[in-house]
């Protein structure tokens, strides 16, 4: 994945991929959303994140990186950190 | 002690996606047997199968729901939501009641394969993802539908080869009789691909009779060449009678007996003692005498040995009496850990719909096998009673006997 992918590219990707392989609701999808309570994403749900993630974007999510990650825009911020670091 | 009774059923087989089209296919004798291209590529000796293609749930469950279910959950999934309809028990029953589930399955192939491929290539177990394990595990039929359905009532699955159906609908029938439970989803599940079947054909087990694929399996028959592998899922809801008659429910059928043994020899050569000991116990389970059975669902699989030592067992116990055989393994094919359930359903709807379904390619007997009453052909017949065999590697045996309800039409 090239580090010149832009940031709206980015979360309009992890949008697509929430909507598609996870089966999350379109208008559920807001930057505020609670992971957990709002889009009802639990711990096996991590572990398919883990395989999207590696599968679209080519690097490895790590699992004590993820405690923080409450929001749907942490989650964002999270991955486009990870692909475009500066 | 209680009555065990049968409320419901439903299949989804190789003849037929429901009761309806399995009952039409029953009576017209129509063969589920096909050819798979893939297994000769993959260098199997027979690529004869049974074949039906896998529910769409997608819309249907929630994706958490679905992607621990391996194809026979899927299968069973389908089979258990007619079951419930034909027994009118709802969610809210199933919520309001502990209810349970007994299921016959004994293999999952195809998810430990695909989980180990990835393992492989990604050499990250992080990169199997969370649906495989519920798939790969052979409880992978009562563990789904347990959670699908929010069943709080006994839940496991029994594990007796190709006797896992029947088995399970036999302690089933023990916990209600015992006072243990009121209502049990029992079935049988069986996956269909070439990954589970592919050490079975190594056995040289398999019919290779290719050129005809719906004549290759023909149990009983002279010139029976080896079994067809098959699958697909049934499911039948035990109940303690008075259940049935508080619920007002309509009962198919009453479990009369359950006969068990192990033959205690070899491993896969079937004998002639366990069988006929399985039918005796069933018949002194049931208070009944061998002249009150009309028709036998033999286990028959369209082996040499198998349907020589069946007929055997059969002659010794029914010699006399002779009711009406036949395998409807020769339309199904070896439905494996699913056929001692889907058996049954075949039988009861037989038995409610006064006809019993042909062992087709039966065109010659042997001597054995000459000895025995064998329907050849659709028989309008009056059941009011059956013995339904199954019989597993290891030497498990099962036998059920289903006496008749006359109180509906199916």
């Amino acid at each position: 994945m090239t580090i010149l992918m832009q940031n709206e590219e980015i979360i309009n990707k992890i949008n697509q991929l929430l909507i598609e392989e996870i089966e999350i609701n379109k208008e559920q999808i807001r930057h505020e959303a609670d992971l957990k309570k709002d889009l009802g994403i639990d711990s096996l749900d991590f572990v398919d994140l883990f395989v999207i993630i590696e599968n679209n974007f080519g690097f490895k999510m790590k699992a004590e990186e993820m405690i923080e990650v409450k929001t749907l825009q942490d989650f964002y911020s999270y991955i486009i950190q990870r692909i475009n670091p500066n | 002690m209680n009555r065990v009774v049968i409320t419901g059923m439903g299949i989804y087989s190789v003849i037929g996606k429901n009761l309806d089209e399995v009952k039409d296919s029953l009576y017209l004798g129509k063969s589920g047997i096909i050819l798979d291209p893939l297994r000769k590529e993959m260098g199997f000796r027979s690529s004869l199968t049974g074949m039906v293609e896998r529910p769409v749930l997608k819309g249907v469950l929630d994706r958490r729901m679905r992607i621990g279910m391996a194809a026979q959950a899927e299968y069973a999934y389908i089979a258990t939501l007619e079951a419930l309809k034909i027994a009118r028990i709802d969610q809210g029953y199933l919520d309001d009641h502990e209810v349970g589930i007994l299921y016959g399955n004994d293999s999952s192939a195809v998810p430990v394969v695909e989980s180990v491929d990835i393992l492989r290539t990604k050499k990250d177990t992080m990169m199997i993802g969370s649906g495989y394990i519920f798939q790969a595990m052979n409880s992978t039929v009562s563990m789904n539908l347990s959670v699908i359905f929010r069943l709080r009532g006994i839940n496991f699955t029994i594990a007796g080869a190709c006797a896992s159906g029947s088995h399970a609908i036999g302690m089933g029938y023990l916990m209600i009789k015992q006072g243990l439970q009121d209502i049990i989803i029992c079935g049988g599940a069986q996956e269909i691909n070439p990954e589970s079947t592919a050490s079975f054909d190594a056995l040289n087990a398999f019919s290779t009779h290719e050129s005809e694929p719906t004549k290759a399996s023909r149990p009983f028959d002279r010139n029976r060449d080896g079994l067809v592998p098959s699958g697909g899922a049934g499911t039948v809801i035990l109940e303690s009678y008075s259940s049935a008659v508080n619920r007002g429910a309509t009962i198919l059928g009453e479990v009369m007996g359950y006969g068990f043994s192990s033959n205690g020899e070899h491993i896969s050569l079937p004998n002639v003692e366990g069988p006929r000991r399985a039918m005796q116990k069933a018949l002194k389970d049931s208070g009944m005498v061998a002249s009150e059975i009309d028709y036998i669902n033999a286990h028959a699989t369209s082996t040499q040995a198998g349907d020589l030592n069946e007929a055997h067992a059969i002659d010794d116990v029914f010699g006399r009496t002779k009711p009406l055989v036949s395998s409807t393994k020769s339309m199904t094919g070896h439905e494996m850990w699913m056929g001692g359930a889907s058996e049954v359903i075949y039988s009861t709807l037989m038995m409610k719909n006064s006809f019993v379904a042909p062992n087709i390619n039966f065109d010659n007997p042997d001597e054995i096998t000459g000895r025995l009453n064998i329907a050849s052909s659709t028989t309008p017949y009056e059941i009011n009673a059956f013995l339904s065999n199954s019989f597993g590697f290891g030497g498990t045996n099962s036998a059920l006997i289903i006496r008749n309800f006359p109180n509906r039409v199916l």
